[in-house]
């Protein structure tokens, strides 16, 4: 499709000069937005596998009851837990973890000092789809208060701003996609101004419109790829560092939001797309323009 | 016998560029293949205007142009690249492409034919011989002498052995002995069955080769018969 030796003398364009930083600060951006999609992707996806699969039953503290009410109240809500169909495991909290959660809130305090309630952490099998509020109504008729959490709404509520998020960062590779194609169209039709005597040799010596074009299209594939390759080696330590960086704030909220294999693979595809639409574009608009000569 | 199909014919061409007035007016005029024609005319007579219908460059703004037997007003954008190949011209500025070397430049017809580069060689290497600039083929065109160029210039045009070379002043910016030199050339190829159409301002070489001469003087075509054998069929003031 493209030629390396050329009849224009394209690489003398000031313009030309330019176009691979143009190109790699695109790229550049398109990669951390593109990284952003792929990110956030894997993380919603990985909260509403793991999320789904999770319960939490709460048992009201009551300070008045005495250890032995409250030992029998577990007891009956670790009946109830097991005997529903879907439950794989379901485990207590313990005290100090109940504190540790609750320590933004109360700062460090003794167990004496508050009433804790029971928490226990309950793992499901999703393909059984277990009903929290058939749970819950079992819970509630022998354990007054007892409450089961299956995190739905706080979760409906994070994918939500996490797929608004995916679509803000598909929005800004869209405009960037936008903004490199008005960018080698601009430099394009400036290299077809500043060669015009050449072109005209070229056809007048009977060259078709497809052999002029080969040519800008030629260049610009080659300056698409260096920009691409120039803006993917930033890129890619500017995301090692970002990751680092969530590495250290996961540990409390987060779950793992390391970007996949599969997104690393299509970061490795960008510098080829910018030279894939570089190439056409410029393409497009020789053939478009020259079309306007005789 | 047939009569052959004139390699260009023109009836009632009008030529504007924009809105301006008309730069020629009502040219009529036929031209045989193989014959030799000088195009004479003051500066801003429509010279080059004429050569630029004759190669291509524009369309009329009226009347029919027919180059080998096409209707040029009809013919579509990819029917031209066809037509230009089997036209040669050589420009008063040569118009070489000084980023590329002799050979190259040369090339140039081959290549945007989709000629084998083996070809490509043997052929151009045998042109430069001819014009005598072998020794200069890798040379690029800042670095040639006005006469060199020149000869560059002819070779790119005739590389492919078109059937109508067409050239704007091309003893203009050489001395009379290099002018004499390069019409013995342009007689050589027409010789060799190429029409040849050369517009100058040399009226001393004009009369003294003799060839049919087109004079146009504001925008207005006449033609007269030279002292060789008359070659154009047909003709009007």
């Amino acid at each position: 499709m493209f030629s390396r030796r050329t009849d224009l003398p394209l690489d003398k364009d000031p313009l030309s000069r330019f176009l691979p930083w143009l190109i790699a600060f695109m790229v550049y951006l398109a990669a951390l937005a593109q990284a952003g999609v792929v990110g956030m992707d894997a993380l919603a996806q990985r909260w509403d596998t793991g999320m789904a699969a999770t319960l939490t039953v709460q048992i009201p503290a009551d300070p008045e009851a005495g250890a032995a009410t409250n030992a029998r109240q577990l007891q009956i809500a670790m009946n109830l837990i097991s005997e529903s169909s879907g439950v794989l495991t379901a485990s207590v909290i313990s005290e100090d973890k109940v504190l540790k959660l609750l320590s933004p809130w109360l700062g460090l305090v003794e167990a004496a000092d508050v009433p804790l309630p029971i928490l226990i952490d309950v793992e499901t099998d999703p393909s059984l789809d277990l009903d929290a509020r058939v749970l819950q109504q079992k819970l509630a008729q022998r354990i007054p208060g007892a409450q089961v959490d299956d995190h739905g709404v706080w979760l409906a509520r994070l994918i939500e701003m996490v797929r608004t998020l995916e679509a803000l960062a598909g929005g800004v590779l869209l405009f960037i996609l936008l903004s490199a194609t008005g960018t080698v169209m601009f430099t394009t039709r400036t290299g077809l101004t500043v060669h015009a005597e050449a072109i005209e040799v070229l056809h007048i010596t009977g060259a078709h419109d497809r052999y002029i074009a080969k040519q800008f299209a030629g260049r610009a594939v080659a300056l698409g790829l260096k920009g691409g390759l120039y803006g993917i080696s930033l890129a890619i330590p500017t995301l090692l560092v970002l990751g680092h960086m969530a590495g250290r704030m996961e540990a409390g909220l987060l779950p793992d939001i390391q970007l996949p294999l599969l997104g690393w693979a299509s970061l490795a595809l960008l510098p080829m797309l910018s030279a894939l639409v570089a190439g056409m574009t410029a393409r497009r608009t020789v053939m478009r323009n020259l079309r306007r000569m005789l | 016998m047939e009569p052959k199909t004139p390699i260009a014919r023109f009836e009632n061409v009008g030529l504007r560029y924009g809105l301006g007035p008309e730069v020629l007016q009502d040219i009529t005029f036929s031209l045989k293949p193989g014959s030799f024609h000088f195009l004479v005319g003051p500066s801003g007579a429509g010279k080059s205007s004429l050569l630029k219908l004759m190669y291509l460059a524009m369309r009329p703004s009226r009347g029919l142009v027919h180059l080998f037997g096409h209707d040029i007003q009809t013919a579509s954008r990819d029917q031209l690249p066809a037509l230009r190949r089997s036209i040669g011209v050589v420009f008063q500025d040569y118009r070489l492409l000084d980023h590329l070397s002799t050979f190259d430049n040369v090339a140039l017809p081959l290549r945007v034919a989709n000629v084998k580069e083996q070809d490509i060689k043997r052929h151009v290497e045998e042109l430069l011989a001819w014009v005598g600039l072998k020794d200069h083929m890798h040379a690029r065109p800042p670095t040639l002498s006005g006469g060199q160029k020149q000869r560059v210039s002819i070779a790119r045009a005739v590389i492919s052995r078109p059937k109508l070379l067409m050239a704007d002043e091309p003893t203009g910016n050489v001395d009379d002995r290099m002018g004499f030199r390069l019409m013995h050339l342009f007689d050589e190829l027409n010789k060799l069955g190429t029409t040849i159409v050369v517009a100058t301002h040399n009226e001393a070489m004009v009369n003294q080769l003799g060839h049919p001469v087109m004079r146009l003087d504001n925008g207005s075509l006449k033609v007269t018969q030279g002292t060789r054998a008359a070659s154009i069929l047909g003709s009007q003031a």
